[in-house]
Parts: structure tokens; sequence; C-alpha cells
């Protein structure tokens, strides 16, 4: 079986005392361990922030790839292997802007992966500028006078994407996101989990406090993760309560369940020789 | 003389490609041999299109500068074209829909052949695309050529009821034509003794995909641009066959994010797109350099800036294939010149990106991937397949740990897949060290830098192994001529004509671009004569390259850069220009 300290790499880390990301590295390791999975056969890919450097602190399979590309790219190595565990982890600002154009076509294919989206509502490896999760009127260095649009709505996006499986969870109760990127992973199809991680650097509004006071469980108000219609309604829920947990559950085919050619199978281990197209050839003749 | 030359032209969306391609189909099995290429609008409906063939005994290369035969299926085909027909050619037209006056042909040793088209689809009560086939049985009749073999090439290309209606709309326009025309046009075909045996009527696009199946590639993604999209059209409904994923991928920045992480799961993973989607690819590519991911991108080239002609064609991203992406990594940049070596360079360029572990453009065109090359089959078993250091499945059983990027003397560290038993494989798009790990380390940067490019020092060894170049005509000549890319055809054919008038000429195509084939272009170089850079671009980019590499400049170049390929006539004209 596999333990914590064999998730260990030698890497120092290097994010900011208190950071919300220890929280989701804490939870994500535990949910592997929970689940009593290979650590070979988990691959993870990170984009480009503070959330990127994951891959160094967690010894599985690992590609760091660029900012806002980690979907088509997990995509890319998910669709290949079906064997693999893929996870893919992105901060608010890899995937609600700069990778935004692949957040709703990844979520509409449902290949069978997970994705973490670290949401401090703020820019933080590049000094501390807004994004489209930061609420309206934060003032940072790239905003002087204020945030002027509305903030984006990740998980209603997700629903309206034909979504199979929307979480939110929270880096300071790392046993409750645990236990939601474990139903994650386990998830047959794409998982979307949201997590709110303070930063505690640059947001200096959306603190632990400021979240602790405000979340509220979905799972302990009698809700029923099947309902897509009460789904969306929660997913819009902000303000003095915000809600967590899984919001919407379902089970539909994956990408690779639409095709029957190569359903199971891993493409690496189909043989690249001998392949014959002399029947291709005499056709286009 | 047993040949002809002709244009089918039209309205988009009237089915002028296909005619085309049938009539040349049709020359293709009476072992003629055929080349023929389309022309069309950035327009679904409306518009001018047309498709050329051109049919000879012996073999041909590229199209004709002129045509002995118009099928003018609208009055603006007649009047766009009448100035490529040769004296002596003809028109064919339905005189019963569009009146062609003397004053508007403006020639008078051009013959009109009027045949009611409209009238007899009519009265076969078919569809009113069957106009063209009736038109072809005309054009067969015409060139006294054989009506069973366009109808064998009709019933291969249609189902059963429909192919049935379009052999009876091919003998009513035969009939018709041959009770009026007979022996009136001078122009002939006949079938030859080669008839016997197969030849390959493909695209380069076509020729591309069939390498890339052949080379085991497992992994497609691609966003539809023009004239890339070919060969996503050619992969798509082959996926099941042949146990290929095809992907559309919602962008060109997704699709080659998706080959890389296929590549990088242990399938060989392709993608293509054309300028605009490659600017769009670029980051990606550097991620492929940067992780030594192996993966292949046709870049099928067609006029910019920006949006340019869509549908055109054009050497102008020579300079920016070299040099895309920031920061520096080796690449590899193969230029086929027609459509075998489509098949043969994209099996080697396989070979070479996972060998060498860096991505591989094959830098082609518009006139290249949609024209249509007469071919012998293509031999499965001229290229091997090289997955180069890999280690399959289960192979890595060393108690150390695996290290992806392992400094080694080539600079080449043996790729394991992630899912191996004994393998974590990790990698890293920003600078690393061996084991993936992020790094800012001076040291560990310039020794990982330095392994990259060990590997291209490691393939400039082997490069005698590949054709870098070629040598067409004799090895001493007055004048010899250098090009890239799809400009291989025209050449061959002016150097035919060039030849005719006395000169001694040769031409030197160049295939590999990056690495570029010094040595090997320097050797040949030695017994030139005049050296003349022939290419579609402005700014002969080729030129610039050579100056880079070989330290000399061309004495001149002839350059074309309107989104049309060189004419063979045109092109051997403006040579002798410059003597």
């Amino acid at each position: 079986m596999m333990n914590l300290e064999d998730l260990k790499t030698p890497k120092k880390n290097t994010w900011c005392p208190g950071c919300g990301n220890f929280g989701i590295l804490m939870a994500f390791k535990k949910a592997l361990i929970h689940l009593g999975l290979d650590r070979r056969q988990i691959v993870i890919v990170s984009g480009i922030g503070c959330h990127g450097k994951i891959v160094n602190y967690v010894n599985v399979n690992g590609f760091h790839g660029i900012h806002g590309r980690v979907l088509p790219l997990a995509t890319g190595i998910a669709l290949s292997n079906p064997d693999l565990t893929v996870v893919g982890f992105q901060g608010d600002a890899d995937c609600y802007d700069e990778g935004w154009g692949h957040f709703t076509h990844a979520i509409r294919r449902n290949v069978n992966m997970t994705l973490i989206v670290h949401n401090n509502m703020v820019l933080g490896l590049t000094t501390g500028q807004a994004t489209s999760t930061s609420q309206e009127g934060f003032k940072t260095k790239s905003t002087p006078h204020g945030v002027i649009s509305p903030m984006l709505k990740p998980l209603a996006h997700a629903l309206v994407s034909n979504a199979t499986f929307v979480a939110r969870g929270f880096a300071g109760d790392v046993t409750h996101l645990s236990s939601l990127v474990a139903e994650a992973v386990k998830h047959r199809g794409f998982a979307f989990v949201d997590v709110f991680q303070p930063c505690v650097t640059f947001n200096y509004r959306n603190t632990y406090d400021w979240f602790r006071e405000r979340v509220y469980k979905l799972e302990e108000e009698n809700y029923y993760s099947n309902d897509w219609q009460k789904a969306l309604e929660k997913s819009l829920e902000w303000g003095d309560k915000i809600p967590i947990g899984i919001f919407f559950k379902q089970e539909k085919p994956t990408y690779r369940d639409s095709l029957p050619h190569v359903r199971k199978i891993a493409l690496p281990k189909l043989t690249t020789e001998d392949i014959d197209i002399t029947t291709l050839l005499k056709s286009m003749t | 003389m047993n040949k002809i030359s002709l244009i089918v032209g039209g309205e988009a969306g009237a089915g002028i490609t296909r005619s085309g391609f049938l009539f040349a189909k049709a020359c293709l099995r009476g072992g003629l041999h055929v080349f023929g290429t389309n022309d069309y609008q950035s327009l679904i409906r409306g518009g001018h299109n047309f498709y050329a063939v051109r049919a000879e005994a012996e073999e041909i290369y590229s199209q004709e500068d002129t045509i002995a035969l118009l099928l003018a299926l609208n009055k603006e085909t007649a009047l766009l074209h009448r100035d490529k027909l040769v004296s002596g050619g003809a028109i064919l037209y339905d005189g019963e829909e569009i009146t062609i006056m003397d004053e508007e042909l403006d020639r008078n040793d051009v013959k009109l052949y009027s045949v009611p088209l409209g009238r007899i689809v009519k009265d076969l009560k078919g569809e009113l695309i069957m106009k063209n086939t009736v038109a072809l049985g005309s054009v067969v009749a015409l060139l006294n050529y054989d009506l069973e073999i366009l109808n064998e090439v009709i019933r291969d290309s249609f189902k059963p009821d429909v192919a049935e209606l379009n052999v009876r709309a091919a003998k009513a326009g035969y009939d018709y034509a041959q009770k009026r025309f007979a022996g009136d046009f001078k122009h002939k075909l006949h079938k030859t003794t080669s008839a016997m045996t197969k030849k390959l009527f493909v695209t380069g696009a076509e020729a591309v995909g069939l390498g890339a199946i052949k080379a085991g590639c497992k992994f497609y993604a691609a966003y539809p641009m023009t004239p890339a999209t070919p060969l996503l059209h050619f992969l798509a409904p082959l996926d099941r066959e042949f146990r290929m994923i095809v992907v559309q991928a919602e962008s060109e920045i997704a699709a080659i994010n998706m080959v890389v992480g296929a590549s990088f799961a242990g399938a060989r993973a392709m993608t293509a797109t054309s300028g605009g989607g490659f600017c769009l690819m670029s980051e990606g590519f550097g991620m492929a350099g940067m992780t030594e991911t192996p993966i292949v991108i046709m870049l099928a080239q067609r006029p910019g800036p920006s949006t340019g002609l869509p549908t055109y064609s054009g050497q102008g991203d020579l300079n920016f294939a070299i040099h895309a992406s920031q920061g520096e990594f080796p690449r590899v940049i193969i230029a086929p010149g027609d459509a075998e070596e489509c098949f043969y360079k994209t099996m080697e360029a396989f070979n070479i990106a996972e060998k060498y572990q860096m991505p591989v453009i094959l830098i082609t065109d518009k006139y290249l991937t949609e024209s249509h090359w007469t071919s012998e089959l293509f031999k499965q078993k001229q290229i091997g397949i090289d997955r180069g250091a890999i280690f399959m499945e289960d192979e890595y059983t060393d108690d150390e740990e695996y290290k992806r990027h392992k400094f080694t003397k080539n600079g080449i560290s043996p790729r394991a897949a992630p899912g191996m038993k004994k393998a974590i494989v990790r990698t890293n798009a920003d600078e690393h060290d061996e084991s993936g790990y992020t790094t800012e380390d001076p040291e560990l940067t310039t020794a990982m830098n330095d392994k990259r490019f060990r590997k291209f020092d490691a393939l400039l060894e082997n490069l005698e192994r590949y054709d870098t170049i070629r040598l067409y005509g004799p090895p001493d000549a007055e004048l010899t001529i250098i090009g890239w890319g799809s400009t291989k055809g025209p050449i061959r054919e002016a150097m035919k004509l060039l030849t005719n008038d006395g000169l001694q000429v040769n031409y030197i195509q160049i295939i590999y671009l990056s690495p570029f084939p010094s040595a090997a272009l320097q050797k040949t170089m030695e017994s030139a004569g005049r050296t003349i850079v022939v290419e579609n671009n402005k700014t002969s980019q080729l030129s610039r390259l050579m100056k880079e590499n070989l330290l000399t400049r061309p004495d001149h170049t002839v350059l074309k850069y309107d989104g049309r390929p060189f004419n063979p006539g045109e092109l051997a004209h403006r040579i002798k220009e410059l003597l």
C-alpha cells in the first residue's frame, strides 16, 4: 500500500507559509492513499502559477505544462491510455482566464479525468492581479480602482456545459476536500472540483476566516446531487452563505465509450509495426 | 499526340473538382500519367472554381500553361479561361443555357462545341449536377477516348443506383457529341500499354495521411483550416479500421497540446494546420521542444500575412517555421515536393521525431496538399519503423530511479511512458533537472540546453542517411535551379522546356530545411552553374537560409507570390529572361 512517505519528493516546497495550496496537496495525497491507487498509474498535469509547482511535490507521473493548457494536454494523455488516472491542476487564472476556451470543451467531451482548480481569486505568482473570479470592486495592482466586471461562476458554466461531476471544496477543510477529491477521481467521466484556496499574500479579502464564516456543506442540508436545476441554483449562491460539496453527479458515457475500436485499449500498446495499407492504396488507384 | 490538358470550370458547389477528378481518373485507368490541380475561392456557393487536368503518355509533374479543352459549366468560365486555349482548342458548353458571342470570345482559332447538358439531364430525369457527367461523356467522345473506362470510374465513385444514372448520363453526352462532332477535334486520347499496371492517383494530403497510418500514428488532433483540413477529412473516417483516435479539437492550441499529451503517454501523434493555426500552436510547439516530446506537425502553407488568401498556395512560412516559439530548441523541418515524398517523408518524420525526441514539421502548401499526383503504388517496406530509445510497456526494470531527462552522451534520454511498473515519468515546460523537477539552477540550465542541442548534433551526424537534397538532371550544368517543396513539379517541367531550348539545366531540391543540409548542398553545388532560387514567396526565404548556412547567395531568384503555383512555361520564360 502507498503511504504519504511514498508520495514525497526531494523538492523543497516554495509556497508561502499558510498557503491554501498545502491543504489541496494534503487532501490530494490522502485521497490517493484512501483509494489505494498505484502511484505509477497516476499522472498529474499542471499549468503555470503557484499551483503548477504541485508536479514537484507529489511523486507520481507528472507533466508541468504551459499556462492555460492543462485540459487539452491532460485530455491527450487520458485519451491515449485509459488505464491511467489523470488529474489536472489549474489555478483560477490558468483555467478560467488563459485556458477558459478549453474548459467547456473538456467538460462536454466527458473524458475520464479529474480537474482540480486552485481558486484563490487572485493571480499569485505574478504578484497579485485580479482574475475572473476576483470579486467586483477588488483592488489590486492591475485594478487600482477595483475590479469592474462581475465574477465568473465556473460551477454554473460547468453545469451548463453538461458536466457529469461538479464539486467545490475548501482548502481550509482538508478532510472534507479529500473526500471530494476521492469521489472525483473515482467518478467515471470528467470530474471538476473548484477549491477555495486562500492566498495569504495577495488576497486580503477572501481569507481563511472569510471563507470559514460563509461556507456550508451541501451534504448537511438534505441535498441530493442528482438534480441539475437545483445544482444550478446552488452554483449561483454567493454572499453570506456559500455552498461546498458535490453539487451534481451523473453517469454518462465517456468520450472513449463512443470509440468502440479502442474503448479499453491503451494506444501505446497498439503495434506500430506492419500496418497493412494495401486495400487502402488499391482504393486510390 | 496522346495527351490532353483541360479545365473544368463553374460555380462553387457545382461539383467542379469531382468532375475533374473523375475525368483524371479515367485517364489514369487508361495508363496515362495524370496531374490534377484545383483552384477555388473562399466561399461555398457562387464565385468561380476550376480543376485542371493534364494527361500524357509520358511522365508529367505539373499542370501546363495552356489547355486544349475548356469545359465551361457557366459563361464566366468560358470568358475567364479563353486565353489559355491553344490554337485549335475548344470550348464545350451548353448552348441552350449560355450564349457565347463571337465578340466576347474574340478568338477565331477556337472551336465551340455546344451540348444541351441541361436538356439531356432533364430527359433522363436526373439531378441538375449530372450535367457534369453528361459533359464528361461528351469530352470522351471529342477525344475519341474510351467511354467504358469512364463508366468504370463512375461505378467506383458512386452508390450503385446513382452510378447507373450517371453512366446513362455519360452515354447520352457521349452519343450526342459523337453524332455531331466525331473526328472534328484534333486532340485525341487513347489507352496505353501501361493501363494494366495499377497506379495511385493521390493528393499530397492523402499521401501524408497514408504515411501517418503506415507509421503507426495512433492519435491525430486538429482544428479545421485550409489547406490542412483534407488530412483531417482523410483520417477521420479511417479511425476505426486503423485503430486511431482522431479528435477535432476546439482550437489549434488545444490540438497541439492534446498531441503532446498523447505522445507523452507513448502514442505516435500528429496534428496539422496552416500559418494562422501554427501561430496559435507556437507555444505548444516550444513545449514539445522543451519537454522533448516527439510530435509531427504538417504545416500546410497558404499566402499570408494574416488570413491572406485562404484557399491559395504559397511558401511564405519557412522563416516562421524555423524560428517559431520563444527560446532556442532544435526542430526538424522536412519539405516533401510531391505526393510520393509526402508519403515516405511522413514516415521518416515520425521516426526522426521519436529517435531525436523533438518536434518535426512537414512543411507543405495548398498546391501540394490538394493537387493529385500519379504515383507508383507506395512501397510499404521502404521506410521501417524506428522508435528510437524507448522502453515498451514494462521494460524499465532498473532499481535506479527512472529519469526522463537523463544526461547521456548524445543527449537522447531513453523514453518511458507513464503506467510502467518501475518508472515514474515526469517532464516539465519549466527548465528542469534529469528527473523533470523544476530548476532555476544556472549550471543545470546550461547543461539541459546543451543536452537538447546534442540531439541535434547527433541528427546532423546521421543526416546523410536521409534524402536531405535531391539532384535532377546532369551533375554539371550551366544552370542550376534550387528550390524546396511544391515548386518541384513546375521546376521539373520547366527543365524539359529549357533543355528543349538547348540549355544545360539541373535542379537541386532541398528537402531538409532544418537541420540545413549544408554539407550535402555544398558538395552538390561545387559543380553548379549559375544558380537560380525558385520560390513562392516575396523575399526568397531559401536564399536567406543559404546565405546563413553556406555564406553564399544564389546568382538569381525567381519569385512568385500571387497565391498561384508556377506554370512551367512561365517559369522557363522567367529563367530565360535572366540569362
